[in-house]
């Protein structure tokens, strides 16, 4: 085991791979641009390649090397990169095996970093994750964890299918326990990152860790979250989702992504169909507000959802088949505000918003009575 | 650069096979009148280009990939699909070529080096450039052809992908077969260096690779032309850009109407749209299978009688195509949901 930054981690998933298997390659834009660069030197510029800003032909090169027989991985850097080129994202790479009734594979790695809610505004903060996870054809990774990025990077180039390998950029800097030599995370198999028995929060990436910063305050008060990381959303491990709401009876799903056709929208609807009988109460989602992410500061920490608005939907969702329980001083609003102090000590890269964070936020709460 | 003149048998092999081409793809514009129904969706015809597709593929060996676009029935026929696979394909048949997955626009050919076809203008063009990249990995001399239309040349994918591609030195040919007509629209219309009266293929300057016209109604000049860029690509000095200019014969496809309205294949848009009646009937006399016919008996490379057998087997073994796919069963359902994810 090695602490190491996320983004090393994802580098030593690539490592891994392109170590074991000469058909692994590596190309994007502004990269492999010196003899110095790691990848050029271990693999040389027949597999590793920095590329104009062409991402349409990017992704189709990538996709054409594939149905060849090799295994590219695709530096996008940012996932609205991947907008430009949609067609080859969309309509090209998930169908070509499909149409060509299975004579081909295309096994690629769109490797896209997403959510960077640092001031970045709107065009390159968006959590895209729906985006692509209802395309036949397509799987869609998100890893929270140093660990799992190594991990699934490594089982995402072994894949035989496109995948869409979405790191997220608040994360990029938080370091963690990352096994040394091979190591593969399995697609469709969540993380229990949390065990609890009052509510199920369910969370992708940076919202992992939001979630799981809210379930230490909601334990502060009594209320046991059980927290869960999907990991891969395309497959999505609905099983293991279901059986812990089975066991809480309350799901709470929380994303960076705008709540409309959403990733929270879709495990919301799959719960209601095959879980129904097991709820207690209304699933809850805490998402980002229905809009695009506003450059300034305290806008931009209205529109995200963050901790606070976890505990305070898990809170109500809790509390609302269970009004007994000794969780009513908790409501109003002081001890939510006193807690926020702990949140600077994270190490996440992210600069601190003195003062601005609750203020917009609860009027709104206030505005909508209460509803987020 | 030595591209050699075809002998007589090759010149014979190109003839058959452009005859295959267009003998197979009548029965596609005749299923329409002959088995209304049986063709979904649409359905787009090579006729007209048949002599630039044979004398580019004339130089394909093993190792070598192409890939084209949505009017892709004439390219596995020449590297060795089974048209009875193909017309099943074409019917949605069992015993298609995908499974009845794909159809008319998307037909593959793997083992037979037809890697692909994407349905979107221009978006195979990047496709093809990466299998020249896998090619140029390999080093085996293996070079792709990349095949579309004119009006692919309009598109980001084209222009990203000539640059990358000139710029890493690929294997790759790009054919861009000029048939004139985006659909509806002229090339005039639509193309700045067609309007300044120049050829499309000057488009290769911009990216530091050859660009060159050919008559792509001569299979011969095709041979030559698409041979040299052939030459060129296998011995590491990068891609070209040949503009074959030809004529489509048909329409740009069949008739696009909801479900319960016949299918066919209406007037060619020179006359339906333009009315320009002699150009269409120029290009009718000028047709390039007749005429290859017509060169090889002047020269004596054919006889009548052994073109007139060839002709004959050729119409047999397509009519058996169509007969083969009438009788192949639909697909299960269940394969639907197969070959999703490998």
């Amino acid at each position: 085991m090695a602490q190491l930054p996320f983004i090393a981690a994802v580098d030593a998933g690539i490592h891994q791979e392109m170590r074991r298997d000469p058909s692994v390659l590596y190309f994007g834009q502004n990269m492999a641009t010196t003899e110095n660069d790691q990848f050029v030197k271990e693999y040389g510029h027949d597999r590793v390649r920095v590329t104009p800003i062409s991402e349409t032909a990017e992704i189709g090169i990538a996709i054409g090397a594939a149905m060849a027989g090799f295994r590219p991985v695709i530096e996008l850097y940012m996932a609205e990169f991947m907008l430009v080129a949609m067609d080859q994202v969309v309509n090209e790479a998930p169908r070509f095996r499909y149409m060509s009734g299975g004579q081909v594979k295309v096994p690629l790695v769109m490797k896209a970093g997403f959510g960077f809610a640092a001031g970045w505004a709107g065009q390159h903060t968006g959590s895209l994750t729906a985006m692509f996870m209802g395309v036949p054809g397509l799987k869609v990774v998100v890893p929270s964890t140093p660990a799992d990025a190594k991990g699934l990077m490594a089982t995402a180039i072994r894949d035989d299918n496109p995948v869409v390998f979405l790191h997220h950029y608040l994360l990029t800097l938080e370091t963690g326990e990352v096994p040394d030599g091979e190591h593969l995370v399995p697609f469709g198999k969540a993380a229990i990152r949390r065990t609890g028995g009052d509510v199920t929060i369910v969370a992708t990436g940076w919202m992992v860790h939001r979630a799981l910063g809210a379930a230490k305050k909601l334990a502060a008060e009594g209320i046991n979250a059980e927290v869960i990381d999907p990991r891969t959303v395309a497959p999505l491990d609905l099983a293991t989702i279901l059986k812990s709401v089975g066991k809480t009876g309350r799901l709470l799903l929380a994303d960076q992504a705008p709540r409309h056709a959403s990733v929270t929208a879709q495990i919301a609807s799959d719960v209601a169909e095959h879980g129904f009988s097991s709820l207690k109460a209304p699933i809850t989602q805490v998402t980002a507000r229905d809009t695009t992410v506003p450059y300034s500061e305290p806008l931009e920490a209205y529109v995200i959802p963050d901790e606070a608005r976890i505990v305070a939907a898990a809170r109500k969702l809790v509390e609302s088949k269970a009004p007994a329980r000794k969780a009513t001083p908790a409501r109003k609003a002081g001890p939510v505000r006193k807690a926020k102090p702990a949140k600077k000590a994270s190490p996440r890269p992210r600069a601190a918003r003195p003062g601005a964070r609750g203020t917009p936020r609860r009027a709104a709460r206030q505005r909508r009575g209460g509803r987020r | 650069m030595s591209v050699q003149v075809p002998n007589a048998e090759r010149q014979i092999w190109i003839f058959t096979q452009m005859l295959r081409i267009r003998e197979f793809e009548e029965r596609v514009k005749r299923s329409f009148t002959d088995h209304p129904g049986v063709i979904r969706g649409h359905t787009h015809l090579a006729d007209g280009a048949e002599a630039s597709i044979v004398g580019s593929l004339s130089h394909f060996r093993k190792g070598d990939a192409a890939l084209a676009t949505y009017r892709c029935h004439g390219y596995p026929m020449v590297l060795g699909s089974d048209p009875r696979a193909m017309m099943a394909e074409i019917f949605g048949r069992a015993d298609g070529l995908c499974k009845g997955l794909g159809g008319s626009m998307h037909l593959t050919d793997v083992k037979n080096g037809f890697l692909g076809t994407s349905g979107i203008v221009g978006a195979g063009i990047p496709h093809a450039a990466g299998a020249a990249w896998a090619a140029q990995i390999r080093k085996k001399g293996d070079v792709v052809l990349s095949f579309f239309g004119d009006g692919a040349s309009k598109q980001g994918a084209f222009h990203e992908t000539l640059n990358i591609a000139s710029l890493w030195k690929l294997p790759v040919v790009f054919v861009m077969e000029n048939n004139g007509y985006n659909v509806v629209t002229t090339s005039a219309q639509e193309d700045a260096n067609a309007a300044a009266g120049e050829p499309l293929a000057v488009k290769a300057r911009a990216y530091a690779m050859p660009g060159v016209t050919v008559d792509g109604t001569d299979p011969l000049a095709v041979h030559q032309t698409v041979g040299e860029a052939i030459e060129r690509a296998r011995s590491g000095q990068g891609p070209t850009l040949v503009e074959s200019k030809v004529y489509r014969l048909s329409a740009h496809g069949n008739i696009i109407a909801p479900p319960g309205v016949p299918l066919h294949y209406p007037e060619h848009e020179a006359i339906a749209v333009f009315g320009k009646r002699e150009e269409y009937e120029a290009a009718l006399r000028g047709d390039p299978v007749p005429r290859f016919r017509g060169t090889l008996v002047n020269s004596g490379v054919l006889s009548s009688a052994k073109a007139n057998e060839i002709a004959k087997q050729v119409a047999g073994e397509m009519q058996a195509a169509v007969d083969f796919a009438l009788k192949s069963p639909f697909p299960k359902l269940q394969s639907a949901l197969e070959n999703i994810y490998a």
